[in-house]
Parts: C-alpha cells; structure tokens; sequence
C-alpha cells in the first residue's frame, strides 16, 4: 500500500489539473483560513469585551461542553440543506459555517479567560496609574490575554485544518477528495497518500501558529493546547 | 433545476422517525458500544502508558508528543488508512477512537497523579504506607476526580467522532447522517446528529455526576 | 543528661546527589526521652534534613542513627514510620478523608480493629481540643489551627513514643501560633513524648524546647542546650547573633517568679500605728506602704495621706499581681507600669507572697 502511495505521490497527474493535489491543497488551505479567521473575527471582541467584565463565564463552560458534543460531520450535513435553501450552493459554504462553529469555542474561551484570569492586581495598578478602562483592556489585558488566545487560535486553526477534509462529504473539493475516492475505488494508496498529507498540512499548522504565538507573546512560556479551551477532537 | 431536489418540504419527518425506532434503537446500541469499547480499551492503555511516564519522567515528553501526533490526524484520514489492514466495520474506527483517547487520558492521568500536593505524599509517607499503598490509597484516589474528567472528555469526543466512522461501515448514528446527506433528506441527519448530541450531553451529565460522587471532600466540607 | 536517649544521632552525614557542600555535616546529637528538642537555624542549615533522617525520608549519607538503642535502618522503613509520629506545616492532611479518617490513618494501617479505632480517635480529638462534630468534616472545612490540630492528633493515633514536627506553626497566623504553642505545652504535659521540633523562629525554639539544638549553614551544629542555658552563655558569636536582640527580655520569659526570691516589701498590718509605718517606709526608701490583714494584702497607700493608725479601708488595689509561675518577663511589664514600681506576689491560695522589683529581677538573671 505503500508502495501504491508512492507510485499515486510521483505520477505528475496527481498534482495537477482541477482534482490535482495542489488545488486540492489550495482549496483546503483557502477554506481552513477563510473559517479560521471568521471565527477569530467573530469571537474575539465579544470574549474580551466580557472577560474585562468577568461576565459570561457559564456562557463559556456551556460553549465548551456543547461545542465537543458538537460532532462537525452532522453540522456539516445539516447546515447543507440550509445553505442550499439560502441559494449558497453545495461546498464551500456548508462547510466553513461548519468549521467557523468547530472554531469559534476554543478561540472564544481563551480570549475570554485570558483576560477574565488577569491578576486584578496589575488590573488595579492600571487603573491607579490613570488609565481608562479601554486603555485597561488595549493596553495591559489584552497583552496579558495574547498567549492564551494564541493558544487557543493554534488549536482551532488544526482542528479546522483536519476537519476541512470532512468537506469533500458536501462535494467542496478539498484533501479529504481522494480519500473519499480511493475509499469507493478500492484506491488505498492514494487514500494514504492524501491522509498523509492532511495530517502533515495539520501538524505544520500546529507548528506553525505554535511559532507565531512564541513571536507574539516572547515573554511567555507558551501554553499548547493545553489550555483551558480543552483538547477537542476534529470530527 | 439541480442536482439536490429536496424530497421532503419538511425539516423533520414523524413518518421516517416512526417507520425506523428499531434501526435507531440499533445504531444507538452500535454506537455506544463503539464508544465504550474505545474508551475502555483507551483508559488502559492510557493507564499502562502513565504508569511508565510516572515511573521514568523523560518518556512523559516522547509518549505526549507520540499521542499528539496521532491525535492530529484526521479522523476520516486514519479510519481509511486502516481499513486495508483491518476491512471496513468496526475494527478501524475502534482502532482509531482509540489512538485519539490516549492524548487526552494520558494527560489527565499524569496531570491528576502529579498534582497531588507534595505535603500529603511527605505526611503519607511519613505516617509508614508502604509504597504501592500509598499508590493506590492516596495518589491514585486523589487524581479521581482529574482521570475521571478525562474519561469524560474522552467519551464526548468519541461519541462525535463515532459518527464519521459510518462513512468506513461502522454503524452507529453517522448511517443517518450518511444516509440523508446522500438523499439530501434532512430527517436522518437531524435525528441521527441530534441523538449524538444527547449522546454526547447525557455522558457529559453522567460523568460530573459520578465526579461529585467520588470527591466528597471537594463539596461543603460535610461527609455525606 | 538523666533521661535515657530516645534519639541517637552519630556522626550522621548527608550530602545531596550534585550539591557541593554536605547538609548535614558529621552530626552528634542525643535526643532525651520525653523532652521536646527544637532543632533551630537559618535556611540550609540541615534541620530539616535532619529530622527526616530520623523516620528516613531522607536516608543519611554515613554515619548512625538508633532509635531507643536499635539502629533505625533495621526495621522495614514504613514500620519504623508507623512507630513515629509526623507532623509537617502543611498539615498534609487527605483532603479525601474526613478528620476522622485521617487521624484513623496509622491506626488502620496497623490493621486495629473499628471499635479500638473509634474510640481511639475520639480520645484524640478530645486531647487536641477538637469538637467531636467535627469527626465528620473534610479537612477544606476546617480553620488552619483546626486543621494543626488535625495533624497532630493524626500523628499521635497510635500512640507513638516519638513525634516529629517540621514547622508545624509557620503556615498559621500569629495569634493561632501562640494558642498552638501552649496547646503542645499542655499537651506533653500529658502524653510525655519525645519530640523534635525543627523551626526557623528562634522565640518559638526558646518557648517549646526543653533543649534548643542551634544548626549553622551547611548543617554544623553550633550548640545545644537548655533554652536558659543558651541565652545566658551563646556558645559562638553565630548563636549570639541569630539569639537576636533582647537577650536578656528573652532569659526573663523563660525564668519564672518562684525562680527568684521576693522581697518582703514594706508591707504593715492593719492597726500599726504611724510611726511604725513611717521607720517601714524609711527602711525600704519608698513613699507608699502595703496593708495586710490576716495573712491577705488588701492593697497599698501613700505614707502623706496615712492618719493615726493603719485601718484596712485606706486600701488601693496594686495593679500589678504575679503569680509564681508568672515569667519574670511579664513581672517585669508588670513592673514598670504600676505606680510603686513592685509587683506583689500572690500565690494560688491567696496568700501574700511578697514583692518583686526591678532589684530582684535582675539579681534574678545574673
């Protein structure tokens, strides 16, 4: 199988044309961003705005627990017909609402928690140093956020890179195409072929926002994924 | 018009729901013992796993990295990678759910033993356990409410997971999802992604329940 | 040294793996039956590693330890432990079990059966001046003092001849502290324990200790001996500096009233007539004389304001009386903030007892 991999990995045909594995890649990539940053956009003002109130902590425990009983393979099948009916067609955009809900949790909670969990003292000498609450948050909570939201983004951005794949299932063209076929022609090299691609775009990205949050936040020791948002599973 | 007439002007069909309580008593069974069976399985070898970790500190780094990376695989990706070594069914969804627990286990596990307070090992000690007693008696107790909480995570993760795996044949409630997305009839998939969220929520429920039940000592001060 | 040696330490050494120096540097060290011994010194000065190479949480590097005459590395480690009490600062109390269940700990391992268990425990909470409703609570409810408490008892469950303690007042405040403190006093004055007591606080050493050990960086012993002992004569310019200052307040809290011999005072009986009073006040330089009645001091006056003979209601209550066990230190508080300068000594059955100044005081000391 391996072997077959290989051979489906060096025939040039693989790579090029409209189910080739580069626009299968860039169409993978190009979603996996476009919902990243969707839900970066969508969750992050409101999760500060409550964390510099510490309001909405049970809003974050329930987002948590509901967003892991969330399996993205029904959300993705669900959101299909809606999105048919709202006439934005098949792929593209059934999955990215999908993954901008896969997304939104654990971005939404480090941010939140990050600025909820700064020391009240440095909050406190803030205040007495004259500053006004917006300056509060721009200048000293959000900064002191940045690792666990970083954190947070880092493990949306790879639940989004490996749960793009389930997208192919709604017919967007993305890496989890080949598996899907070889799946139904029996075509298991190539099945390995694009897994190991996947997993290695995932781990990449993981690297990835992993070094961006390191060069962000230079003072912290980064928190990974262990964090408060908790570990979730791509489904 | 297109490709995707829908069959049914309805969202949700009591028709198609009473025509099927016996295939949906079936998949909930198939799909709950796919999720016991991985977490299970998972929790021992997590167990086993920790225990060396806890033993020998420098294979904590390897064994996390080792779970980390499995963990990162997608799901859909690993169940089609091992279906040429194992057939479609059950096997390769098992094996895969239960590679993906290991992260989450092992971390609790290790988590929960080391965040025992050093004063209450030194007082044990002090007082003559003998080494395996004290291990079972007071860190093993004490982690509880940590590896339980795992156990949780770990459940509700896989009861999500589970439903990709009817695209390899495993069963479970992903056959309706599967099923409605191919006949672009909402029915299925409302039913069978709502009861893997009941699923999922009511395990959530069961665990916080038997974690208050184990740790006592963490509510009100008061033995019951 | 008249007590049998509970505790013997011979040229006990021990170096950490990867630390220059050694911790506890060849150290000798005999430990009386039924004493409280108060290893005390700055950081790193070993008394911690010291005390826990007594129940070998910390094995010596070289030299001996016996425990009542048996060397301690010959029984099975956690029956040695079983057999010594631990108290440690944190308490290291289960938070799993409830107090009862913690102080049921060492009794269980022991294997007793559930009734010795029971009433053992609720002797325990009795002794440690616990309620009994708190048998039932889980350590997260208790006060830190209560949850010291806790510990103790739970170190003394079966009845140990030794009882170590490291730093078993540093986590509480101040106030507790203290009530703690003459908590253990009273308390060995029941049980009769050999205990090792380690401590950074030098007050505390001096207040527990029957014998103080002073250790010096690097685990060298500087000196030890009774708290009085020590005080009065600082074996090296070391143990004079972390004495601190006050030294000689610190020898007054440590002697009491009946150590020292009270003057009689000018002290006239009711119907003494004035000249007696006038050559009593003469002879003892003061301005004011004391009236007793009976065997009873009723109080003092001013020699100007006596007129004809001496009557029981000219009387004005002295401020300041002592008991004989009233240490010298708060005499002599007393002292300074009476109006005639004394403190009159009245002993438990009321009896006059006589009168303590500054003279006697630091006679007393010398």
């Amino acid at each position: 199988m391996i072997e077959d991999a290989l051979a489906y990995l060096t025939d040039a045909d693989s790579w090029w044309g409209r189910n080739g594995l580069v626009n299968l890649t860039w169409n993978h990539v190009r979603l996996s961003g476009a919902a990243l940053l969707a839900a970066i956009v969508l969750a992050v003002p409101p999760a500060l705005l409550l964390g510099h109130r510490h309001r909405g902590g049970l809003l974050t425990v329930t987002l948590v627990n509901l967003s892991r009983a969330l399996p993205t393979f029904a959300v993705i099948a669900f959101v299909l017909p809606v999105s048919y009916q709202l006439d934005l067609g098949l792929g593209f955009w059934p999955t990215f609402v999908a993954l901008v809900l896969l997304a939104l949790p654990p971005v939404f909670v480090n941010a939140y928690t990050g600025v909820d969990d700064v020391d009240a003292a440095v909050v406190e000498a803030a205040r007495g140093m004259g500053m006004r609450e917006s300056e509060v948050l721009r200048r000293v909570e959000v900064p002191a956020a940045m690792p666990l939201l970083a954190a947070g983004v880092r493990v949306s951005a790879v639940q989004v890179v490996a749960t793009t794949t389930l997208g192919t299932l709604v017919g967007y063209r993305c890496l989890g195409t080949p598996i899907i076929q070889g799946i139904a022609e029996r075509d298991y090299g190539k099945v390995l072929a694009a897994a190991v691609i996947v997993a290695a775009l995932s781990l990449l990205t993981d690297a990835a926002f992993g070094a961006l949050g390191r060069r962000l936040t230079p003072w912290a020791d980064n928190p990974t994924i262990e964090t408060k948002a908790s570990v979730q599973h791509a489904t | 018009m297109s490709i995707f007439a829908t069959r049914h002007d309805r969202l949700l069909s009591w028709e198609w729901i009473g025509d099927h309580t016996d295939e949906i008593w079936e998949r909930t069974l198939q799909h709950l013992q796919l999720t016991g069976y991985a977490v299970g399985i998972g929790l021992v070898i997590a167990m086993a796993m920790s225990m060396v970790a806890l033993r020998w500190r420098r294979a904590y780094a390897p064994l996390a990295a080792l779970s980390g990376a499995l963990y990162s695989i997608p799901s859909l990706a690993l169940f089609a990678i091992l279906v040429p070594y194992t057939g479609l069914g059950f096997r390769p969804v098992l094996i895969a759910l239960v590679t993906y627990t290991l992260l989450i286990l092992l971390r609790n596990i290790v988590a929960g033993i080391d965040g025992v307070p050093r004063s209450v090992l030194e007082a044990a000690d002090g007082m003559g356990y003998e080494p395996w007693r004290r291990f079972l008696a007071v860190d093993l107790r004490l982690a509880t409410p940590a590896i339980i909480g795992g156990i949780r995570v770990a459940t509700v993760t896989v009861i999500g997971l589970v439903t990709v795996g009817a695209l390899v044949g495993s069963g479970g409630y992903g056959v309706f999802i599967n099923d409605g997305l191919s006949r672009n009839f909402t029915t299925p998939i409302i039913v069978g992604g709502g009861l893997s969220i009941a699923m999922a929520i009511a395990f959530d429920l069961l665990f916080v329940a038997v974690q208050r039940l184990t740790t006592p000592w963490s509510r009100a001060g008061m033995a019951p | 040294m008249s007590q049998p040696v509970a505790i013997r330490l011979e040229q006990v050494c021990k170096r950490y793996p990867g630390a220059a120096g050694l911790a506890v540097d060849h150290l000798d060290l005999e430990i009386p039956t039924g004493e409280i011994v108060a290893l005390v010194g700055p950081s790193g000065c070993g008394k911690t590693t010291t005390l826990k190479m007594i129940n070998r949480l910390i094995e010596p590097t070289s030299g001996t330890i016996e425990i009542h005459g048996r060397p301690a590395d010959e029984l099975p480690v956690h029956e040695l432990r079983r057999g010594i009490g631990y108290v440690i600062q944190q308490t290291g109390l289960f938070p799993h079990k409830t107090v009862a269940g913690n102080i049921a700990t060492v009794p269980r391992l022991l294997g007793w059966d559930k009734a010795r268990t029971r009433e053992r425990v609720e002797e325990l909470v009795d002794l440690v001046g616990l309620e009994r409703q708190m048998l039932d609570r889980y350590p997260s409810a208790l006060s830190g003092g209560q949850q010291q408490r806790v510990g103790v008892a739970r170190a003394l469950a079966a009845d140990p001849p030794i009882l170590l303690m490291d730093e078993p007042y540093s986590a509480v405040d101040p106030i507790v502290r203290a009530r703690l403190q003459d908590e253990l006093l009273d308390l060995q004055r029941r049980v009769h324990k050999t205990i090792v007591l380690v401590t950074h606080d030098v007050d505390e050493a001096l207040k527990l200790g029957d014998r103080v050990v002073i250790l010096n960086v690097g685990g060298v012993l500087e000196q030890a001996a009774p708290p009085a002992e020590i005080l009065a004569d600082p074996a090296s310019p070391f143990v004079a500096d972390f004495l601190g200052e006050e030294l000689g307040l610190k020898r007054l809290a440590l002697l009491r009233v009946r150590d020292i011999t009270p003057d009689t005072g000018p002290v006239a009986e009711v119907g003494d007539d004035a000249d007696s009073v006038r050559a009593l006040m003469q002879e003892h330089r003061v301005t004011w004389f004391g009236i007793r009645e009976h065997g009873r001091l009723l109080g003092w006056q001013w020699g100007s304001t006596l007129d004809g003979e001496v009557r029981a209601d000219g009387a004005e209550p002295f401020r300041t009386v002592v008991s004989p066990d009233t240490t010298l230190r708060s005499a002599l508080d007393g002292i300074v903030n009476s109006l005639t300068n004394v403190a009159v000594v009245i002993d438990d059955d009321g009896e006059y007892r006589g009168m303590v100044r500054i003279e006697e005081i630091s006679e007393g000391v010398r």
